[in-house]
């Protein structure tokens, strides 16, 4: 069997955001990259978890990115996988991105792609869906639990209020959330054999994209918390009727 | 012609659904064009009713193979549709159905797809539209270069208007695809509002010192006819459920009232909820930094706080 998982790099969850050039660059100095967290905890990492109950089990990481991935992609490989591959392209657009990933994913014929649900700096929980379309296989979003045997898997995935539980053929693409899996550290053994573990360098296909961004900006500031004695509850509930009107 | 994707469950029309159709007649008038509806499968609701809602033209898709989410099948049905229909523009809620379909639909048409988006597109250059990015601490401008344009738009972020009109329905004929996947169960809460429909959410945090201790917000949730939801630390401790962790990492939600009770602020919470139109926080702790981000606030201990407000809350109502 293969996998293929999606590696994104975003800034860290502690970020600070802020934006330069008139507000259509994100301000990168300062910030700490990490691997999507949606991406290693749950993707990745239940992979590796696949992976290590079937020793036969081809396991390989695909990213769309500059050089400035490596470190990223490099921290992937420490955890698990046994190679990676790189796209060299810069794109914000979904679609850039998923036909990237759809041109290698047709030549590498894997049976389960797995993705973070979404990335937490542009939030679109689009690439995976986009890449089963173009595949012309199965999505199954939301993902909370994934089980695979050889021909089948077995996944739960958030519905409105709940979950359900789906059987689909292989291939499929799932994306992935808490449930999946649990967070690892990787350990010395494994930084250091990813090193040398093969990250190959591909040129990207020739594709428009389909959006852009603009500019950016920050929410409006709060204009203040208006604090309520602890002993004066009534007076909070006459604010949130009287003034916030939400109650 | 602007193309307005009903989603339901339960052969129930779901609330985020009005808000799309909201948006998208709004939209469809900024654009000088009309607003029409999808519907694929059956639902108990009378379709015409959604005219209420600013669409002249309801398209129903009947079919047995739409009664279960394949977003697979549902991309072909809702790519077949705009074609048919020569639809420019389609709307989606960026709710759990439209994250699994738009992005199909968008691939399959070729359509730029903006997801998240937080308001109507500004078309005075382009076709521009603001979205949610960094999980809710800043916004993107996102211009649509494609012919056919695809926005989600993110729950609870849009006006929800009635109009007074009614719609036609009519069935639209085309072919639905054999499922991929088969649903084997279906596991919902029962009687708790979905978290990320909610209008009101209580949430608590580590300053409750323990699972026991959960009834208050509960019974405060229950006056208030709101979702409870908890910080991540409590989900990870187990004391509750991991889907009603809320943060970065977990739902991100934009209720009109959060309650946020003994939860400190980490930046990575505040990502998930300050989409909130109105904020309170309950603390012990007056540094929490979670009072820089709220609107309202009382510095006090929740044992005594949460019961006397569920209290006032009954008076109110009663």
């Amino acid at each position: 069997m293969k996998i293929l998982v999606c590696i994104s790099k975003t800034p860290d969850t502690t970020s600070k955001i802020s934006f330069k050039e008139n507000n259509t660059k994100f301000e990168e100095s300062g910030v700490q990259w990490i691997i999507n967290p949606y991406d290693e905890w749950y993707a990745l990492v239940r992979a590796i978890e696949l992976k290590e109950k079937d020793a036969s089990i081809q396991l390989h990481l695909i990213s769309v990115g500059g050089a400035d991935y490596d470190p990223v992609i490099r921290k992937a490989l420490a955890l698990g996988g046994d190679e990676a591959i790189r796209i060299n392209a810069t794109n914000n657009d979904s679609y850039f991105i998923a036909v990237q990933i759809a041109e290698v994913a047709k030549q590498g014929g894997y049976d389960l792609i797995l993705t973070g649900k979404e990335t937490i700096d542009y939030n679109s929980s689009s690439v995976g869906g986009m890449l089963a379309e173009l595949l012309d296989v199965p999505y199954i979003s939301l993902a909370t639990k994934v089980e695979v045997n050889n021909s089948a898997a077995t996944v739960n995935r958030e519905i409105e209020g709940g979950e359900e539980t789906d059987e689909v053929s292989l291939p499929v693409v799932i994306s992935c959330q808490k449930g999946v899996a649990e967070q690892r550290i990787p350990n010395m053994r494994g930084i250091m054999a990813a090193r040398t573990k093969p990250l190959k360098v591909i040129e990207p296909a020739a594709v428009e994209a389909l959006t852009n961004v603009v500019s950016y900006e920050l929410p409006a500031p709060k204009a203040g918390v208006k604090l309520v004695a602890a002993d004066n509850v009534q007076e909070l509930v006459r604010l949130l009727h009287e003034e916030a009107k939400v109650i | 012609m602007v193309l307005i994707f009903v989603d339901h469950s339960d052969s129930e029309i779901k609330k985020s659904s009005y808000e799309v159709l909201s948006y998208g007649a709004a939209l469809a008038e900024k654009l000088g064009t009309s607003a029409e509806a999808l519907l694929l499968g059956a639902v108990k609701d009378d379709l015409a009713t959604l005219g209420n809602y600013g669409v002249s033209k309801v398209h129903q898709v009947s079919n047995d193979a739409l009664n279960n989410l394949d977003a697979q099948v549902y991309a072909r049905a809702v790519a077949d549709a705009v074609t048919s229909l020569n639809a420019d523009v389609i709307v989606f809620s960026h709710n759990q159905t439209g994250k699994a379909v738009a992005p199909r639909v968008a691939a399959r048409l070729k359509a730029g797809l903006v997801a998240g988006a937080v308001a109507l597109p500004d078309t005075s250059n382009g076709f521009v539209v603001k979205k949610n990015v960094f999980s809710g601490k800043a916004f993107a401008n996102v211009n649509i270069t494609s012919a056919i344009k695809i926005i989600s738009l993110n729950p609870n972020s849009f006006q929800v208007k009635q109009t007074g009109g009614t719609a036609s329905v009519e069935q639209l004929n085309i072919t639905v695809s054999e499922p991929k996947v088969k649903v084997t169960s279906v596991n919902k809460v029962k009687g708790e509002v979905p978290l990320t429909e909610a209008e009101i959410v209580v949430s608590g945090g580590r300053g409750l010192k323990g699972p026991e201790n959960w009834k208050m917000v509960e019974d405060l949730a229950h006056e208030l006819h709101a979702a409870t939801a908890c910080s991540r630390p409590v989900a990870d401790a187990g004391w509750r459920p991991h889907h009603e962790h809320v943060g970065q990492t977990g739902i991100q939600i934009a209720p009109n009232l959060y309650i946020a009770i003994g939860i400190s602020g980490a930046i990575q919470h505040l990502a998930g909820v300050n989409r909130s139109k109105t904020i309170v926080v309950i603390n012990k702790d007056p540094e929490a930094p979670f009072f820089k981000a709220a609107d309202y606030g009382i510095v006090g201990d929740a044992f005594e706080v949460v019961p006397k407000l569920t209290d006032e809350i009954k008076k109110l109502k009663g």
